[in-house]
């Protein structure tokens, strides 16, 4: 079976400055991956190249052994692969159902049809509703995001990721800016994932995350510098010092 | 909201038989106006791509459909499905340079390239007769039926003015309408979601200039007559206007603020001579007191006044 992710020999500069150098990593199916390092280390560029959104300098991103390096944004969610946004990026102008099944019509064929009403597919829209039950949403699925909590937006977030099932999902900073109620709510929404999904997550706050990790990824100014299991990563002593110890 | 459709659409059937010919001629010609401006907002209020350029469509299929007829002498079986195709396929060279850009540098580019066909209009004058226009031009008789009267021609628009909206209301609430809204809201997510946004985009671009390549046929068999001055930019800015004023990004609104306009030209034009400082100032006024528009206004000012919340 090949791995949900493998980047290889990974490299971006903007201008004169590098901010991801030579990074390569493999992720399981089913793997929890935890990435973290301090400000400024490179996490989101990373998220970026493999979700599409920047084009890597040198070096493959595959998933699920698609080479996916080339494709087009829209073209990886296609492959399975989802992600969340470290800042809130939903519709806000409409309710939390038609946010979920913008998701869910992604992936299908349904999403080119300019004739039928959309609102009359009724299976969709229950679809949604599930899945926001799913995240404690069920009661909420008709207000407008606009009307919801920062803490209830965060799991529309998810609940826009899972929607499409993906077998390969990116958690960008779930916890940001959330209360400790909030994160621990969260925390149990991810930790419900089914192991058919693959997850990466960064993290800039490593207590948070660290119950959630099977294996670590430490980056620093682009390059990686510890990986392993948890135990070992947060032994480690360069993690303590690049990051614990600060 | 139904039954109000349908009670308009009753008045309106039936105004040939109790409006005079100068009152039935400016319903045709704000008909005219609505298509174009409810095409425009396809792209304005939908997509979130707001046009400076869209007289172009209306000006390219009226030229086409004329030149075809004067010059080559066909008939209009073959010109105005010629027309439409070839406006059509400048939609879409058109939106794949547009499209280049969003936001301001595709306002500019729109502008630009209306520009550039508006200049051909008064420049090419071995084709278009340049500042004279082109005169002499009939109107078609569908299956027989003679349009030439002000009221059968009005019968004629108010059928295609139905159709076409209701094109477009199916088009805007499908799913592809609603993904349409999504890339205008969040491009961003909508492409990790899978969508391709400018797939999308150009897919409306071009079905917003066959509409408005609609619009310009009706103009054309209306006037008889074609002139450069349709394609300036004047033509856009006023669409532009009626959107904005009517309510982009809603059905209702376009139709609002076509009227709204025609009515102010052709018919306050004739009491006040200065009516283009008059439509300035009713502008400014909905600007300032529905900044969404009348349409949106409106709903909220009824929603007030029956006391519910907004």
């Amino acid at each position: 079976m090949s791995a949900a992710l493998e980047v290889r020999g990974l490299c971006k500069a903007f201008g004169g400055i590098t901010v991801t150098q030579n990074v390569s990593l493999t992720v399981e199916p089913g793997e929890r991956r935890l990435i973290i390092g301090p400000n400024g280390a490179g996490k989101t560029t990373l998220f970026g190249l493999i979700a599409g959104e920047i084009r890597p300098d040198a070096g493959s991103v595959h998933v699920l052994g698609h080479d996916v390096t080339r494709l087009p944004v829209p073209a990886r969610a296609r492959v399975g692969m989802a992600r969340t946004y470290q800042i809130i990026n939903l519709f806000s102008r409409d309710t939390l159902a038609h946010n979920v099944v913008l998701s869910l019509l992604g992936l299908l064929p349904l999403r080119r049809n300019a004739f039928t009403a959309l609102a009359g597919r009724t299976d969709l829209y229950q679809k949604a509703v599930a899945l926001l039950e799913r995240v404690g949403l069920g009661h909420r699925a008709q207000h407008l995001i606009s009307e919801i909590s920062y803490g209830e937006q965060r799991r529309v977030e998810l609940a826009l990721a899972l929607a499409q099932e993906p077998r390969l999902l990116l958690l960008d900073e779930p916890f940001a800016g959330l209360s400790q109620d909030e994160r621990l709510i969260i925390k149990q929404l991810i930790a419900a994932i089914p192991r058919e999904t693959a997850i990466v997550m960064i993290e800039h706050d490593m207590d948070i995350a660290l119950e959630f990790a099977e294996r670590i990824t430490v980056l620093h100014y682009g390059q990686l510098i510890v990986e392993g299991d948890r135990d070992r990563v947060v032994n480690d002593p360069m993690t303590r010092e690049i990051y614990l110890g600060h | 909201m139904k039954r109000s459709h349908f009670l308009l659409l009753a008045v309106l059937i039936a105004l040939p038989w109790f409006a005079g010919e100068f009152y039935v001629n400016l319903a045709s010609q704000i008909l005219i106006a609505v298509i174009f401006a409810a095409s425009l907002n396809l792209l304005v209020g939908y997509a979130g791509l707001t046009s400076l350029g869209h007289a172009t469509y209306l000006g390219l299929s009226a030229y086409i459909s004329a030149w075809l007829s004067l010059r080559m002498g066909l008939g209009h079986a073959i010109t105005a499905p010629a027309a439409l195709l070839l406006t059509t396929l400048v939609g879409c060279c058109f939106g794949w340079i547009a499209l280049r850009a969003s936001g301001l540098g595709f306002l500019m580019l729109t502008l630009a390239l209306s520009q550039i066909v508006w200049g051909l209009g008064y420049r090419w004058v071995g084709v278009t007769n340049g500042d004279n226009g082109l005169s002499g031009l009939t109107r078609p008789a569908p299956f027989g039926i003679d349009l030439s009267d002000s009221g059968a021609y009005f019968w004629f628009v108010l059928v295609i003015t139905t159709v076409v909206l209701y094109v477009i209301a199916r088009f805007v609430n499908s799913p592809f309408g609603a993904t349409l809204r999504g890339t205008r809201d969040q491009s961003r997510r909508m492409s990790s979601l899978g969508y391709d946004v400018w797939g999308i985009r150009w897919v409306t671009f071009v079905f917003a200039s066959f509409i408005g390549a609609i619009a310009g046929l009706l103009y054309v068999y209306f006037n008889k007559y074609i002139h450069p001055s349709v394609m300036s930019v004047t033509v856009s800015a006023e669409a532009l206007l009626a959107v904005i004023a009517g309510g982009s990004g809603t059905l209702a609104g376009p139709v609002v603020g076509a009227a709204l306009v025609m009515l102010l030209k052709n018919y306050a034009s004739a009491y006040v001579e200065r009516w283009n400082m008059l439509m300035g100032i009713v502008f400014v006024f909905i600007v300032i007191a529905m900044p969404a528009g009348i349409v949106p206004g409106m709903r909220t000012l009824l929603q007030r006044l029956k006391g519910g919340q907004e």
